[in-house]
């Protein structure tokens, strides 16, 4: 991890313009040709290029020429039988704007990765915050509190479709002896509560192991001295830990957003299969729908070079966040 | 910090309480489901105490999903992705980091791009890859003529020969998963951190780069692999869109999707007692990696930092 880039101070507002990611993103890359080579090295460039050649020839096959099919996709037009490709400029993209789905799906994605990103951090911070106080079982606790990133993400759709199952679930026979109505399969909102609390409950450990981490490099020294000064645990957890872990949490709050938008697909299938009436249909969920179900190839690759431009955004997003984790070590 | 004050920490232990209880609820439901009868798991209310068909229903979810089968696929379609994720990168970080060779820049940032796009958003391209993975060779031989020479010369249809369908197959599940490089950038980061005097040492015995690389390199990297290790077991084995899509044939499919089958959709007979058995026994391999080796697992996340 490079230490070179403590330029954002503490606590102070970076005044750098958001263009200048690309600028922030060189810094954490080499830029000259002999950036990033140990000065002791090997020049055998025959071995090199063999020892390179498994990892390059793999990205060729599965990343560089389906990212460039998926481009050159998205802009023809494929007649039914497959026999025949028309180029149709931004048709694709046209109508997928234009059409009230994608819309609705584009609106659900939005405000599901908000929410679901910011309660998980919410409670994991609470967690941690109380991990780091605790003496007693906190091996324990902790233990149990990981134990959901073994989980993945669709047998955690599957327990909690179980759960809320309006017919047999336990959780949903207690909502409905409180007289509440509940049933995922047709009511909209149910659904989407249900898709979030899934979601929550598998990725709280992810943001839990940063923090724990995070508070437990917070300097003893600062808070001692604060101590001295009369702050108590409370005040001491808002006016210095959490100041000195705000870049973890910037760092997480991205890998949640990429974990909502991306990795919930798992979920939402074993849950609501985007369902009911594509009221928690998410993007990637529609991108697999329209293009394996409907096999509406056109749209489906318009859908994901929308995702694509998404998803780079945010590994820019992310290396910035990288880039701003290590500022504060002591 | 000696101070303690008694009010906070019963407030901290409650919200762990609270917590593990949050954790631990669906599980023990799932484990009480997982042990009742057809009849029981239907009733109302729900019970709070496990019935005494646990195993039963455990060998009834095994054989009526074909477990056998399906455990193993996931297990060689894990091990295939850890150990064949590992090799390339450590390799490709080695020759990046440890080699002057032209275009060492141009092959670091044709890397350095695959971080950006995860498979998700390329689904159907990727499918087309694998599922026609000669595809570009033979656009190859036709652009560059060399169908066209071997068609005249020998009379070999190079097109047809150049056939190579990966669905349904280990590698077609194995392939795509590992074309990504954020192990090789974290190998990469780690070698940058390796003091330089360990390989002009190594040079000045006549130590050459294959054995500076096994002898010095692989001992110094073991934390890192073993970190890697399980998270990449973990993201292996919890596969379910590729998958998903890759596989056709029910004797290729892994335990993730044969658990998915194993849940009732609406109409059918809600057998959620078979369903919530095999859950245990789906996801038993990456929750005994994770309490065994929990040290490890945690500084490998925090230091990968992905």
């Amino acid at each position: 991890m490079p230490r070179s880039n403590a330029t954002a101070g503490i606590g102070g507002a970076d005044t750098r313009p958001p263009l200048a990611i690309g600028i922030a993103l060189s810094r954490l890359l080499p830029k000259t040709s002999e950036a990033g080579l140990k000065t002791a090295h090997f020049s055998k460039p025959g071995l090199a290029v063999a020892l390179l050649a498994p990892q390059l020839l793999i990205l060729l096959f599965f990343f560089f020429i389906p990212s460039y099919k998926a481009l050159s996709l998205a802009f023809v037009q494929v007649d039914p039988f497959g026999a025949r490709e028309i180029f149709v400029g931004f048709a694709n993209f046209a109508q997928l704007l234009g059409s009230p789905d994608y819309r609705q799906s584009v609106f659900f994605t939005l405000w599901f990765t908000v929410i679901q990103a910011v309660v998980t951090i919410a409670l994991a911070l609470l967690f941690a915050f109380a991990t780091d106080f605790v003496i007693r079982g906190r091996g324990l606790y902790k233990s149990v509190i990981l134990m959901p990133y073994a989980i993945a993400p669709v047998i955690s759709g599957v327990l909690w479709a179980f759960l809320f199952n309006p017919a047999v679930g336990p959780l949903a026979q207690f909502i409905q002896s409180l007289g509440i109505p509940w049933d995922p399969n047709r009511r909209p909102f149910d659904a989407q509560l249900l898709v979030i609390v899934a979601s929550v409950w598998k990725h709280i450990c992810y943001d839990y192991i940063f923090l724990v981490a995070a508070l437990l490099a917070v300097p003893q020294s600062l808070l001692e001295a604060a101590k001295l000064d009369g702050a108590r645990p409370v005040r001491r957890f808002f006016t210095i830990s959490l100041p000195l872990v705000t870049p973890t949490i910037f760092f997480l709050m991205v890998m949640n957003v990429v974990y909502g938008l991306f990795e919930t697909f798992g979920i939402i299938d074993a849950v609501t299969r985007g369902g009911p009436a594509g009221a928690t249909n998410t993007l990637v969920y529609k991108v697999y729908q329209d293009g394996f179900v409907q096999l509406n190839l056109g749209s489906s690759a318009a859908q994901s070079v929308i995702l694509m431009i998404i998803a780079i955004l945010f590994t820019v997003l992310q290396f910035r966040a990288l880039e701003r984790r290590v500022n504060y070590q002591v | 910090m000696i101070e303690r004050n008694l009010g906070l920490t019963i407030f901290c232990h409650t919200v762990l309480l609270l917590g593990a209880a949050a954790v631990c609820l669906p599980l023990y439901f799932a484990f009480v489901a997982g042990s009742l009868t057809l009849q029981e798991v239907q009733q109302t209310p729900f019970p709070w105490v496990p019935g005494t068909h646990f195993l039963d229903n455990i060998a009834t979810a095994w054989n009526q999903g074909n477990f056998s089968r399906l455990y193993i696929n996931s297990l060689i379609v894990t091990i295939g992705i850890v150990v064949g994720k590992l090799t390339i990168s450590l390799i490709a970080a080695f020759a990046i980091t440890y080699f002057r060779f032209p275009f060492r820049m141009t092959a670091f940032w044709l890397i350095f791009v695959s971080l950006m796009l995860p498979v998700e958003v390329r689904i159907i391209p990727t499918y087309e890859a694998v599922a026609d993975a000669a595809g570009p060779l033979r656009w190859f031989a036709d652009i560059t003529g060399i169908s066209w020479l071997v068609g005249s010369v020998t009379g070999y249809q190079l097109e047809a020969a150049l056939q190579w369908n990966m669905v349904n197959t280990y590698s077609g599940l194995i392939l795509p998963l590992i074309a990504s490089a954020s192990a090789t950038f974290l190998f990469r980061q780690f070698f940058l951190t390796v003091p330089e005097e360990l390989c002009e040492a190594a040079r000045l015995d006549g130590a050459g780069p294959v054995k500076f690389f096994l002898d010095i390199l692989l001992p110094l990297s073991r934390a890192n692999i073993a970190a890697l290790s399980i998270i990449l077991f973990i993201y292996g084995w919890n596969q379910y869109l590729w998958p998903l899509l890759f596989t056709t044939d029910a004797e290729m499919q892994t335990a993730i999707l044969g658990l998915k089958h194993l849940v009732p959709v609406s109409d059918a007979e809600p057998a959620w007692n078979i369903a919530m058995s095999a859950a245990f026994f789906v996801m038993l391999p990456p929750a005994v990696i994770i309490l065994l080796m929990q040290r490890w697992f945690t500084k490998g996340l925090v230091d990968s930092g992905k």
